[in-house]
Parts: C-alpha cells; sequence; structure tokens
C-alpha cells in the first residue's frame, strides 16, 4: 500500500503548496504505516524533485511527456490513474486548486473511490476513514465517512503547513500509456504572470475594497504587499469596476485563500467576502467605519482611513526589517 | 446543438447556517433557495448563446436532482429562459450520486455541451462536472470564465494559476463554470414567469447507486477571539503586534 500524492509545479518549480501536500501524506502514512510517493507530471529537473524528498516522498515518479505539458482534464487522469494501480496506492491526494479539483473528480469515478474536497487536516479516524472537510462556504465543516477502499482528497491550502522531514527518495521514470485521442483540449494561447508569488500560494496577502475610492490608490497596497513578499488581491466590486484583475477577487466567487496574515484595507466584509478568507491565519482590518463587520472577524483592526494608515504600516514594516 | 445545465438548489448566499439533529442535518427551516450562483451564471450563458446563435443552438434544458421541494429553483431556471427541465426524483446523497443519475439520463438522452457550476455553495463538492464527464466518458474542461460558439467552434477560456488559457474543443464536452461566464445572472421578467408556467419539467426516477461517502456530522467554526483594535495614532504598535505576538512577519 502506498499514499500518492500529485505533485503540481509551477513552471518547473513545486509550489509551496506541494511541499505541503507531501508532508500531509507523509504524516497519514506514518498513521497509516505506508509510504508516500509523489507523482509530478511536466519539465522538472532532477534537482527540484529531489526536493520532495525533504518533506518524506521515498519514491518520486517523473512523467515527461510533451503531451502532457498543458492540462487535459482525461490524459491527466488516465496517467495519475495508472500511477495509483502500479504503486497499489490507497489514497491520493490533490491540492484543493483549479488543477486538483478538476482530476481528482474524474480519477475517483475512474477508480470508483470516494472523494473528500477541501480537506482541513488528517483523519480523525482511520477505520472507518473519516475527515473533516470546509463546507457551506467556510461556514461549518463537516465530518464525513469515505467507504471505499481507496480514497481521494483534496487538501486545503495552508491547512496543514509545512514539516520536514528528510528521506532519500529514489526518482524513476514513469511513461503512462495515453492515445493521442484521449487528448481533446487544444491550448491555443497561454495569458499568465510568471515571476511573481501567486495569490493561493502566498503567506501574506494585502487586499483592497471599494474604500480604497480608485485604482490609482493603489500603490500602497502594492508596495506592502511587496515589501513582505506577498501578494495583493482585491474585493468583488473592486474588480468588477476594473480597478483591479479578475484574478485578484476574491471571496466566494472569487478565489478561496489561507494566507497566514490578510489585509484588508477598506473592505466592508461581507459574507459573501469572508467566505474566501476566513481561513487566514490572522486577519488584520483598516476601515472607517468602526461599525464594519470587517472586525467581527479580524485578529488586529484599525478604525481610520486607508490612505493615512497604510503608508504609516509601510513605514513601521521598513523600520522593522532595517 | 443542444446544451444541458446542471442546476444545484442552495441556501441564499446570506444564510446562516444551522444545524438539527445533534448535529447531523441541516436545518432548513426559514432557508431561502436560490440557483446555485455558477449554475445561474452557466444558464445565462447559454441563453445568450442562443440568441445570439438562433440557428445553430436548438434548446436549453436544465436539469436537478432532489425532491419536489425543489420546484420553485427549477421554475426560476425556466423562468429565465431555460426551454424545458428534468428532475430526477431522489434526495441527493453525494456529488456521485448527483453524477451517476445525470449520466444515466444523458447516455439515454445526449447533448452536446452540459455546464456545470465549478462547486456547489453548500456542500462545496466541486466535483459533480468532472465526475460526470469520467462517467461519459467526455472531456471535460474547468474553470471556464469564457464560452464562445460561432459557426459549431468553440472557444473557451479557461483559469489557472496566475492567469488563463484559451481553448478550442469539439463536441461533446462538459464545461466547469466559475464566474466570469457571463456578467451578470439574469433575472426573469414577467413574460418569463408566465412562460415558465406552460414549459414542461419532467420527472423522472432515480436509479440504484450507491454512495461512496457519507455525511456523519457537522461542526460549526471556533468563535474567533475579539478584535484588538490598535490606535490609530500609533499605528506602529500593529507591525509590533504581528511580529512579536503573532509572530507572522
Ligand atoms: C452571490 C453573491 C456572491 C458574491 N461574491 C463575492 C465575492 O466572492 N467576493 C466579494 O468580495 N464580494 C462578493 N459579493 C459582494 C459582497 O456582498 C459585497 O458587496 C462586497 O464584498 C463588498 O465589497 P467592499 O467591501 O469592497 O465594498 P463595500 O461594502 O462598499 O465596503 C467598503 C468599505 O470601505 C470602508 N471605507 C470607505 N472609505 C474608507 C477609507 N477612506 N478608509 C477606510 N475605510 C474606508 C467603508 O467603511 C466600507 O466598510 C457577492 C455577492 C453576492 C450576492
Amino acid at each position: 500500500m502506498s499514499i500518492l500524492v500529485f505533485a503540481e509545479n509551477w513552471d518547473g518549480k513545486f509550489k509551496k503548496q506541494t511541499f505541503e501536500l507531501v508532508s500531509y501524506a507523509n504524516s497519514l502514512a506514518k498513521l497509516l504505516n505506508s509510504s508516500v510517493v509523489a507523482l509530478s507530471i511536466g519539465k522538472v529537473e532532477d534537482d527540484e524533485l529531489k526536493k520532495l524528498g525533504n518533506y518524506g516522498a521515498t519514491k518520486i515518479l517523473n512523467v515527461s511527456d510533451n503531451r502532457l505539458n498543458t492540462l487535459d482534464n482525461k490524459a491527466f487522469t488516465i496517467t495519475i490513474a495508472q500511477a495509483a494501480i502500479k504503486e497499489n496506492a490507497n489514497i491520493i491526494i490533490f491540492p484543493h486548486n483549479i488543477t486538483g479539483k478538476a482530476i481528482a473528480s474524474r480519477i475517483s469515478v475512474r477508480l470508483k473511490a470516494g472523494l473528500v474536497t477541501g480537506v482541513n487536516g488528517l483523519p480523525t479516524s482511520t477505520d472507518p476513514f473519516t475527515i473533516v472537510k470546509k463546507s457551506f462556504t467556510s461556514k461549518a465543516f463537516a465530518n464525513i465517512v469515505i467507504k471505499t477502499p481507496v480514497k481521494i482528497i483534496t487538501l486545503f491550502q495552508n491547512a496543514f503547513g509545512i514539516i520536514e522531514s528528510p528521506a532519500s527518495p529514489v526518482i524513476e521514470a514513469f511513461a503512462p500509456e495515453i492515445n493521442d485521442s484521449d487528448i481533446k483540449t487544444i491550448v491555443k494561447e497561454v495569458n499568465k504572470v510568471t515571476g511573481k508569488i501567486l495569490l493561493t500560494d502566498a503567506e501574506i496577502v494585502v487586499s483592497g475594497g471599494r474604500g480604497m475610492k480608485g485604482p490609482e490608490n493603489w500603490g500602497a497596497i502594492e508596495e506592502l504587499a511587496k515589501l513582505l513578499n506577498g501578494a495583493t488581491a482585491c474585493s468583488r466590486p473592486v474588480s468588477d469596476e476594473g480597478w483591479r484583475s479578475h484574478e485578484e477577487h476574491v471571496g466566494q466567487t472569487g478565489k478561496i485563500i489561507a494566507p497566514n496574515i490578510y489585509f484588508a484595507c477598506g473592505i466592508s466584509g461581507a459574507i459573501q467576502h469572508l467566505g474566501g478568507v476566513s481561513s487566514s491565519k490572522y486577519i488584520v482590518a483598516i476601515n472607517k467605519d468602526p461599525e464594519a463587520p470587517i472586525f467581527e472577524v479580524a485578529d488586529y483592526g484599525i478604525v481610520g482611513d486607508v490612505q493615512k494608515i497604510l503608508p504609516e504600516i509601510i513605514n513601521a514594516v521598513k523600520e522593522l526589517k532595517s | 446543438m443542444k446544451i444541458l445545465i446542471c442546476i444545484s438548489n442552495v441556501p441564499d448566499t446570506t444564510t446562516k447556517i444551522k444545524f438539527t439533529n445533534n448535529n447531523t442535518t441541516f436545518d432548513v427551516a426559514g432557508v431561502q433557495w436560490i440557483i446555485n450562483p455558477w449554475d445561474e451564471l452557466a444558464l445565462t450563458r447559454a441563453i445568450e448563446l442562443k440568441e445570439t446563435n438562433a440557428g445553430t443552438i436548438e434548446n436549453i434544458t436544465v436539469i436537478h436532482v432532489g425532491l419536489n421541494t425543489s420546484d420553485p429553483t427549477i421554475r426560476k431556471a425556466l423562468a429565465i429562459g431555460a426551454d424545458k427541465a428534468i428532475r430526477i426524483n431522489a434526495e441527493a446523497k453525494d456529488s456521485y450520486f448527483v453524477a451517476a443519475q445525470i449520466a444515466e439520463f444523458v447516455k439515454k438522452e445526449p447533448f452536446d455541451v452540459i455546464l456545470c457550476g465549478i462547486e456547489s455553495s453548500d456542500y462545496n463538492g466541486f466535483s459533480v462536472g468532472g465526475m460526470l464527464s469520467e462517467l461519459l466518458d467526455y472531456p471535460s474542461v474547468s474553470a471556464l470564465s469564457s464560452l464562445e460558439i460561432a459557426n459549431a467552434e468553440i472557444k473557451l477560456k479557461r483559469g489557472i494559476d496566475g492567469g488563463h488559457e484559451v481553448i478550442s474543443i469539439v463536441t461533446p464536452f462538459v464545461g466547469i463554470v466559475q464566474k466570469g461566464i457571463a456578467k451578470e445572472a439574469r433575472i426573469p421578467n414577467m413574460r418569463g414567469i408566465m412562460m415558465a408556467k406552460a414549459k414542461p419539467l419532467q420527472v423522472v426516477e432515480p436509479v440504484l447507486i450507491d454512495n461512496f461517502t457519507e455525511f456523519v456530522s457537522f461542526e460549526y467554526p471556533k468563535p474567533k477571539a475579539t478584535c484588538k483594535k490598535i490606535d490609530p495614532e500609533n499605528v506602529k504598535e500593529l507591525i509590533n503586534l504581528l511580529h512579536n505576538e503573532a509572530k507572522v512577519i
């Protein structure tokens, strides 16, 4: 038996989330007396692959098939299912992100394996296999039993943390059997930022709402994010107005994030907004309205004008860093 | 071309969530039900496409797995502009159960484009669309923020980490949609509401399916400690607390 982890890379480098996934799998393996196999698809150098060993992976399957350079849900499903069968995996772990969710659901059917998405921690019981997931857009947690012999989960980002546990992994090339006719998605154009910290992977997120008054005031948000090595985000009306790109929209209908610190600047804290950010470890709210609902969920709050407060925060961070 | 939209019936996004029976059952008392926001956007987009491709798109059908308590939500989808509705008469047990019921129906009555919302805002499964595509052996494309159909050619935009990709695909396929697929959900007008009453809502009996998972109980999130207010005249204190108390910077 083994635990298989889908080790996703971004431009050839593993994301922080991937290391968290391997750490999680390693803790689960200890609980079940099992071992961790990581599966990487796409061009990743050996030095990078080896890093997965730092968190407890004892075997790394490396798939470099040019047909899998872009995501085709079915082709990835076939690949991962074949790896799972080969490794006799009874648990498969995915990141709870766009790719993970898209493939996990297909594999669940292919392997007749029960799936729980958005898992929050290790199982509370291994027999019956009971696990906790977020539900009702983070307004509740559900305890779910997976009844099938093979189990699949997607792990919520930053829910478990990264734990080092050095192993010396073997790297093995793995060539899945895929027919060209299995691949139906043809990518015509790719549009993405590179060299920037991904919003869903960032430890610190600085976010602005309608209280920022206009796109011309975003300089301070960007500066603070940069200083703290974080990413920028915004509330829905801000992206709807076109002040910021849709990629930055967080909330129930946007991205769901769980950084260590979420700075909410001029954001009222509507329930739909909180659905996307309430898993943040710390929320800092800056709002001129002392009654704004954001203060009900914030850990630290400043009642005041963002235009005045943000530059002062920036100065205080600079002072701390020097 | 025939389009099928899978719709879920969920509590209004502002609903206060409560559980009964020792926290094993979601308390539906007083809950307002809506079409799952992403499903509503998918339906809106399908209607827009039908309006601009009158020749190509013949029919828009919505399908729902649920009991007759969902009928008002289904009627709303018809009032917005779906031509026809199917309800599979069974309580949805988990995502696999729902996907398998819909797949059985589609195997008998095929569709060219099947759209699902990326998640349902109640159990946040993120899985019906993917499962359905695998059951039907259709390609699936997830996190769609745009769907164009022109001369039977299909162009999609899907979200990826840090951006998006433009994709072409042939029918049949399952599209799993996120925000952006339509700008805003359509609101039914008076004429739509009147017409919906006469549109077909077909009730289909379920097939026997074993669910893979079982919800056993629910928990509420731990209440947050009260917010520490920092004097706006002493902003430095915030950074001090984040550094020394929270230890996150
Ligand atoms: C189905 C549905 C889904 C939704 N999904 C999302 C979602 O995913 N994400 C999302 O964000 N929203 C979502 N919304 C919208 C949500 O309900 C709110 O309308 C939105 O979050 C409000 O954004 P805001 O906080 O930026 O703006 P506002 O609510 O207008 O708040 C602005 C805040 O800024 C403060 N402010 C103003 N000026 C200053 C100043 N100079 N200094 C300091 N503070 C100031 C004000 O006191 C106010 O609290 C959704 C709504 C629906 C119905």
